[in-house]
């Protein structure tokens, strides 16, 4: 077991990064480490964790914004936007489940890692709802980019590039979003469809009506699939949409209305659904929906995929067996849909042996690694959690 | 007035050479070396900067983007990208020893796709020609900056554009999939995809808005939205701008995101009525113009519960459109703001800070101070639900000490901006305009690290090496 580094404030993290510089040791970057089976094993002497930075530091419901400390635990920040009656757009799942560990997300590992979940396909992801950040850099700076306000361009856009790289970049320390009302009402309608395709139809034929859908997933079963899509808004409105929507879909199959859908809609969120396997590996694949059954049949032909689809058929979570053929069969069958992967659970020693992300062009590449030393000069933070050669 | 970086003696005496190589990449008929017809490419919506370019060339393909920005590399030749030339913040203001790249004949559509709901198009098509080409559907494009009409996509994504509508829709960043763009060395790349959130780092996010300086957008993907059922708007007239700013936050406390949430002050009002005639309460201190979507009985629930809120707040007037004509009324004052305001002084400059909306008060009272000491006239409009600020300094342009005076009250507006929490640009960009005002809200190696990543696309900085940051060594 590597040192842990666990600093109380922000000043105490910008000296652990100057010890590391000063002794070139890598570090790799947690928040709780909820979510360290995910991408490659990172090799380091050290792990610098931020849970000791905790605390909502600014909170303005009228100004739907909201500022928390990286170490703040999500449930935390959830509780403290129910209260006002606001949420996090994006819906971040909880993925203890999926890693079976205990301790829940950190906002700052939410950011990191960018993941978003079903409201996704309409509200956006966290990294649009990304106002501002404050990061520690690998030259032991602290930098700010954006800020408390919910429109601004000013200067690159460095919230964008923090978000979903893994820690690699920079330590977030603080971070500031943007919320949101929730909704006062929710309906959701559950779509009887012959196979994967018809449901595919079924999602589109909601998410191109005016209702205003925010979920759009669908359950596989062993003959037919559930087509399920979401409703949120003012009781009223819910009402009237879900009996719009209702007969917009009735031609594709039964249509039922579930009142309460709340767990079903956590389980999509957080993958519970897609029913893995303790020892299967996890993918989540993300490419466009209408190429989402041509992907499917592949997957399901090489080895028997468990399949779950959200956002409309766009985003695809796939359970497996957790070797290499089945990792190749992913990859193949992704890069000819023109999508993008992410091995989102596996051993280690399979995580280690393959690309765990689409790879990037040449050229792409080349900027990534220039983009990576003008951050983090000395390459100490989560070496090859992304890439082997990161 | 601002400094640009010295134009390179050695280019300018090369010019002849450099025209000859670009006839040698493109056909005659995208060169463009002759003065006059040169001119129109010397400025953009900022008229106050003008500069002739050493070239224009207007590419039909990504592969001539391509040669061209090759060519350019190798000869370390500036390069300036120009989409419509709409910037209010100097984006597209050229340089003497620089090769502008217009991508305006780049505007075919490539793809569109209902069911997976996006478009492909070239950078030079307009904002408002995608909205055009699906509207049929029933489809959009959500950002609608006021430009819409001849502001190109390609342009947009550089300066992340906003509009009235992005307190729903969000900004140009959030409706994007992918880009394919040239780098500043020559290099054809495509980043984000036909699907969101590509694993990676986020290339798509970080070109948004990065003004040009990081490559030359040649297509997007955009996401295309089935639009509501139908939307309405409702006017609302206050004693004092404290009053609306706390009605703001009673309707966005009270779980109702309106579509968009306009915010004038009395000046704005005025200079609107008088042109437009569309009804609005000269009384009024400040005035709120609300939009919501939904079906017909969707929208009279939320003006019902909006009037109501508004209603605590000894309302001067409110008015609540009962058809699609009334609604075009109410917003026919705002939406002819701009032209309204040009009446009254032919010369303005439009400001872009944004602020936490509860300062709205505070700032107004501010810039009525600072009017006054300035002896400069300003209106404000002001996209209320995000805090997007818009004053309208109006000026002499033949008066070279107005110009100076209106330059100076705006950069105080701005710092006054940042000092309350909020930015320099909320959707107009950095560009040349409030290039010198970056200090204001970055530390010094905040900017050296941004230019890091600057130096990380583009180590001989060729594009756009003059705006967003100071000057350096560098440019």
């Amino acid at each position: 077991m590597s040192a842990l580094l666990s600093p109380a404030d922000e000043s105490g993290l910008i000296a652990a990064v100057q010890q590391a510089i000063a002794a070139r040791t890598p570090l790799a970057i947690e928040g709780h480490g909820s979510k360290r089976g995910l991408l490659r094993p990172v090799q380091a002497a050290a792990t610098l964790t931020t849970r000791g930075l905790t605390g909502i530091t600014l909170y303005k419901p009228t100004e739907l914004v909201l500022s928390a400390r990286a170490g703040t635990p999500l449930p935390e920040i959830e509780a403290a936007l129910a209260e006002q009656g606001q949420m996090l757009a994006p819906e971040p799942p909880d993925t203890r489940g999926l890693f079976g560990v205990s301790e829940a997300a950190t906002i700052g590992g939410i950011v990191a890692t960018n993941l978003s979940g079903p409201r996704r396909i309409t509200a956006g992801s966290i990294r649009d709802h990304l106002l501002g950040i404050r990061f520690v850099n690998g030259a032991g700076e602290v930098v700010r980019s954006g800020g408390r306000v919910l429109k601004n361009v000013t200067g690159l856009d460095l919230c964008k590039l923090l978000a979903g790289s893994h820690g690699t970049l920079g330590v977030l320390t603080e971070v500031t979003l943007k919320v949101l009302p929730a909704a006062r009402a929710s309906a959701t309608l559950a779509v009887a469809v012959p196979d994967l395709a018809a449901g595919v139809r079924a999602l589109s034929a909601g998410l191109t009506s005016p209702y205003g859908v925010t979920g759009a997933a669908l359950r596989l079963q062993a003959h037919g699939a559930t087509a399920l899509l979401r409703l949120e808004d003012f009781p009223d409105s819910v009402t009237y949409r879900a009996s719009r929507l209702r007969e917009d879909l009735s031609p594709l199959g039964q249509v039922t209305l579930l009142e309460d859908s709340t767990a079903l809609w956590r389980g999509i969120r957080d993958a519970e659904a897609l029913g893995a396997a303790d020892e299967d590996a996890i993918w989540r694949l993300s490419l466009r929906p209408s190429a989402a059954p041509a992907l499917a049949a592949k997957l399901q032909a090489a080895f028997r995929a468990k399949l779950l689809l959200d956002w409309g058929g766009g985003l695809v979570w796939v359970a497996g067996p957790a070797t290499e053929a089945a990792h190749a069969a992913v990859m193949q069958a992704t890069s000819a849909a023109r999508g993008s992967f992410t091995l989102f659970r596996a051993p280690a020693p399979l995580r280690a042996a393959v690309p765990v992300l689409t790879e990037e062009a040449p050229a792409l590449a080349a900027i990534g690694a220039r983009v990576k030393a003008a951050l983090d000069p000395h390459g100490l933070f989560n070496p090859g959690r992304m890439r082997s050669s990161t | 007035m601002i400094a640009l970086p010295p134009p390179k003696p050695e280019i300018l005496a090369r010019r002849d050479e450099i025209v000859a190589a670009l006839l040698g990449l493109l056909s005659a008929d995208a060169v463009i070396h002759e003065a006059l017809r040169m001119r129109p490419y010397e400025t953009d919506g900022l008229t106050a900067y003008r500069q002739m370019p050493l070239a224009v060339v207007l590419p039909s393909t990504t592969e001539q983007v391509a040669a061209v920005m090759r060519y350019c590399h190798q000869n370390g030749i500036r390069v300036v990208p120009r989409g419509a030339g709409t910037s209010l913040s100097g984006g597209a203001l050229p340089l003497e020893d620089a090769v502008v790249i217009g991508v305006m004949r780049m505007n075919r559509i490539l793809e569109i796709d209902f069911d997976d709901r996006l478009a492909v198009v070239e950078a030079g098509v307009t904002n408002l020609g995608i909205t055009k080409a699906v509207e049929h559907e029933g489809f959009f494009y959500a950002p609608d900056p006021s430009s819409q009409l001849a502001c190109m996509i390609g342009g947009n994504v550089n300066m992340n554009s906003g509009g009235a509508h992005c307190l729903k829709y969000g900004v140009t960043a959030n409706n994007l999939l992918g880009l394919k763009l040239v780098t500043p060395t020559g290099e054809i790349v495509e980043v984000g995809g036909d699907h969101l959130d590509s694993a990676g780092y986020d290339w798509l996010g970080l070109m948004t808005g990065s003004e040009g300086m990081l490559g030359i957008v040649t297509e997007v993907t955009v996401r295309i939205l089935r639009g509501p059922e139908g939307a309405r708007a409702m006017l609302a007239a206050f004693k004092g701008t404290e009053i609306a700013g706390a009605a703001v936050d009673a309707i966005i406390g009270s779980g109702i995101i309106p579509v968009a949430l306009e915010f004038m002050d009395k000046p704005c009002i005025h200079a609107c009525e008088a042109f437009a005639h569309a009804g609005y309460p000269l009384d009024a201190e400040a005035m709120l113009i609300i939009e919501v979507e939904g079906s017909v009985a969707e929208q009279d629930a939320l003006l019902g519960r909006i009037k109501e809120i508004c209603a605590r707040f000894d309302p001067i007037s409110l008015k609540v459109a009962t058809s699609a004509e009334e609604s075009m009324a109410i917003w026919k004052g705002r939406k002819g703001a701009f032209g309204a305001v040009g009446r009254i002084s032919p010369d303005y400059l439009c400001m872009d800070g944004t602020i936490p909306t509860g300062e709205l008060p505070f700032v107004l009272k501010r810039i009525g101070e600072m009017s006054v000491q300035y002896g400069l006239q300003v209106a404000n409009v002001f996209h209320a639900g995000d805090g997007n600020l818009h004053p309208l300094i109006m000026f002499d342009a033949n008066d070279p000490a107005s110009f100076r005076k209106a330059e100076d009250f705006g950069a105080d507006i701005l710092k006054l901006c940042v000092e309350v929490g909020g930015c320099l640009t909320g959707e107009h960009g950095v560009g040349v305009e409030k290039r010198d005002l970056m200090g204001v809200q970055f530390l010094p190696h905040e900017l050296t690290q941004q230019r890091a990543i600057k130096s990380a696309f583009d180590p001989g900085w060729l594009l756009n090496p003059h705006k967003v940051f100071p000057l350096t060594e560098h440019a």
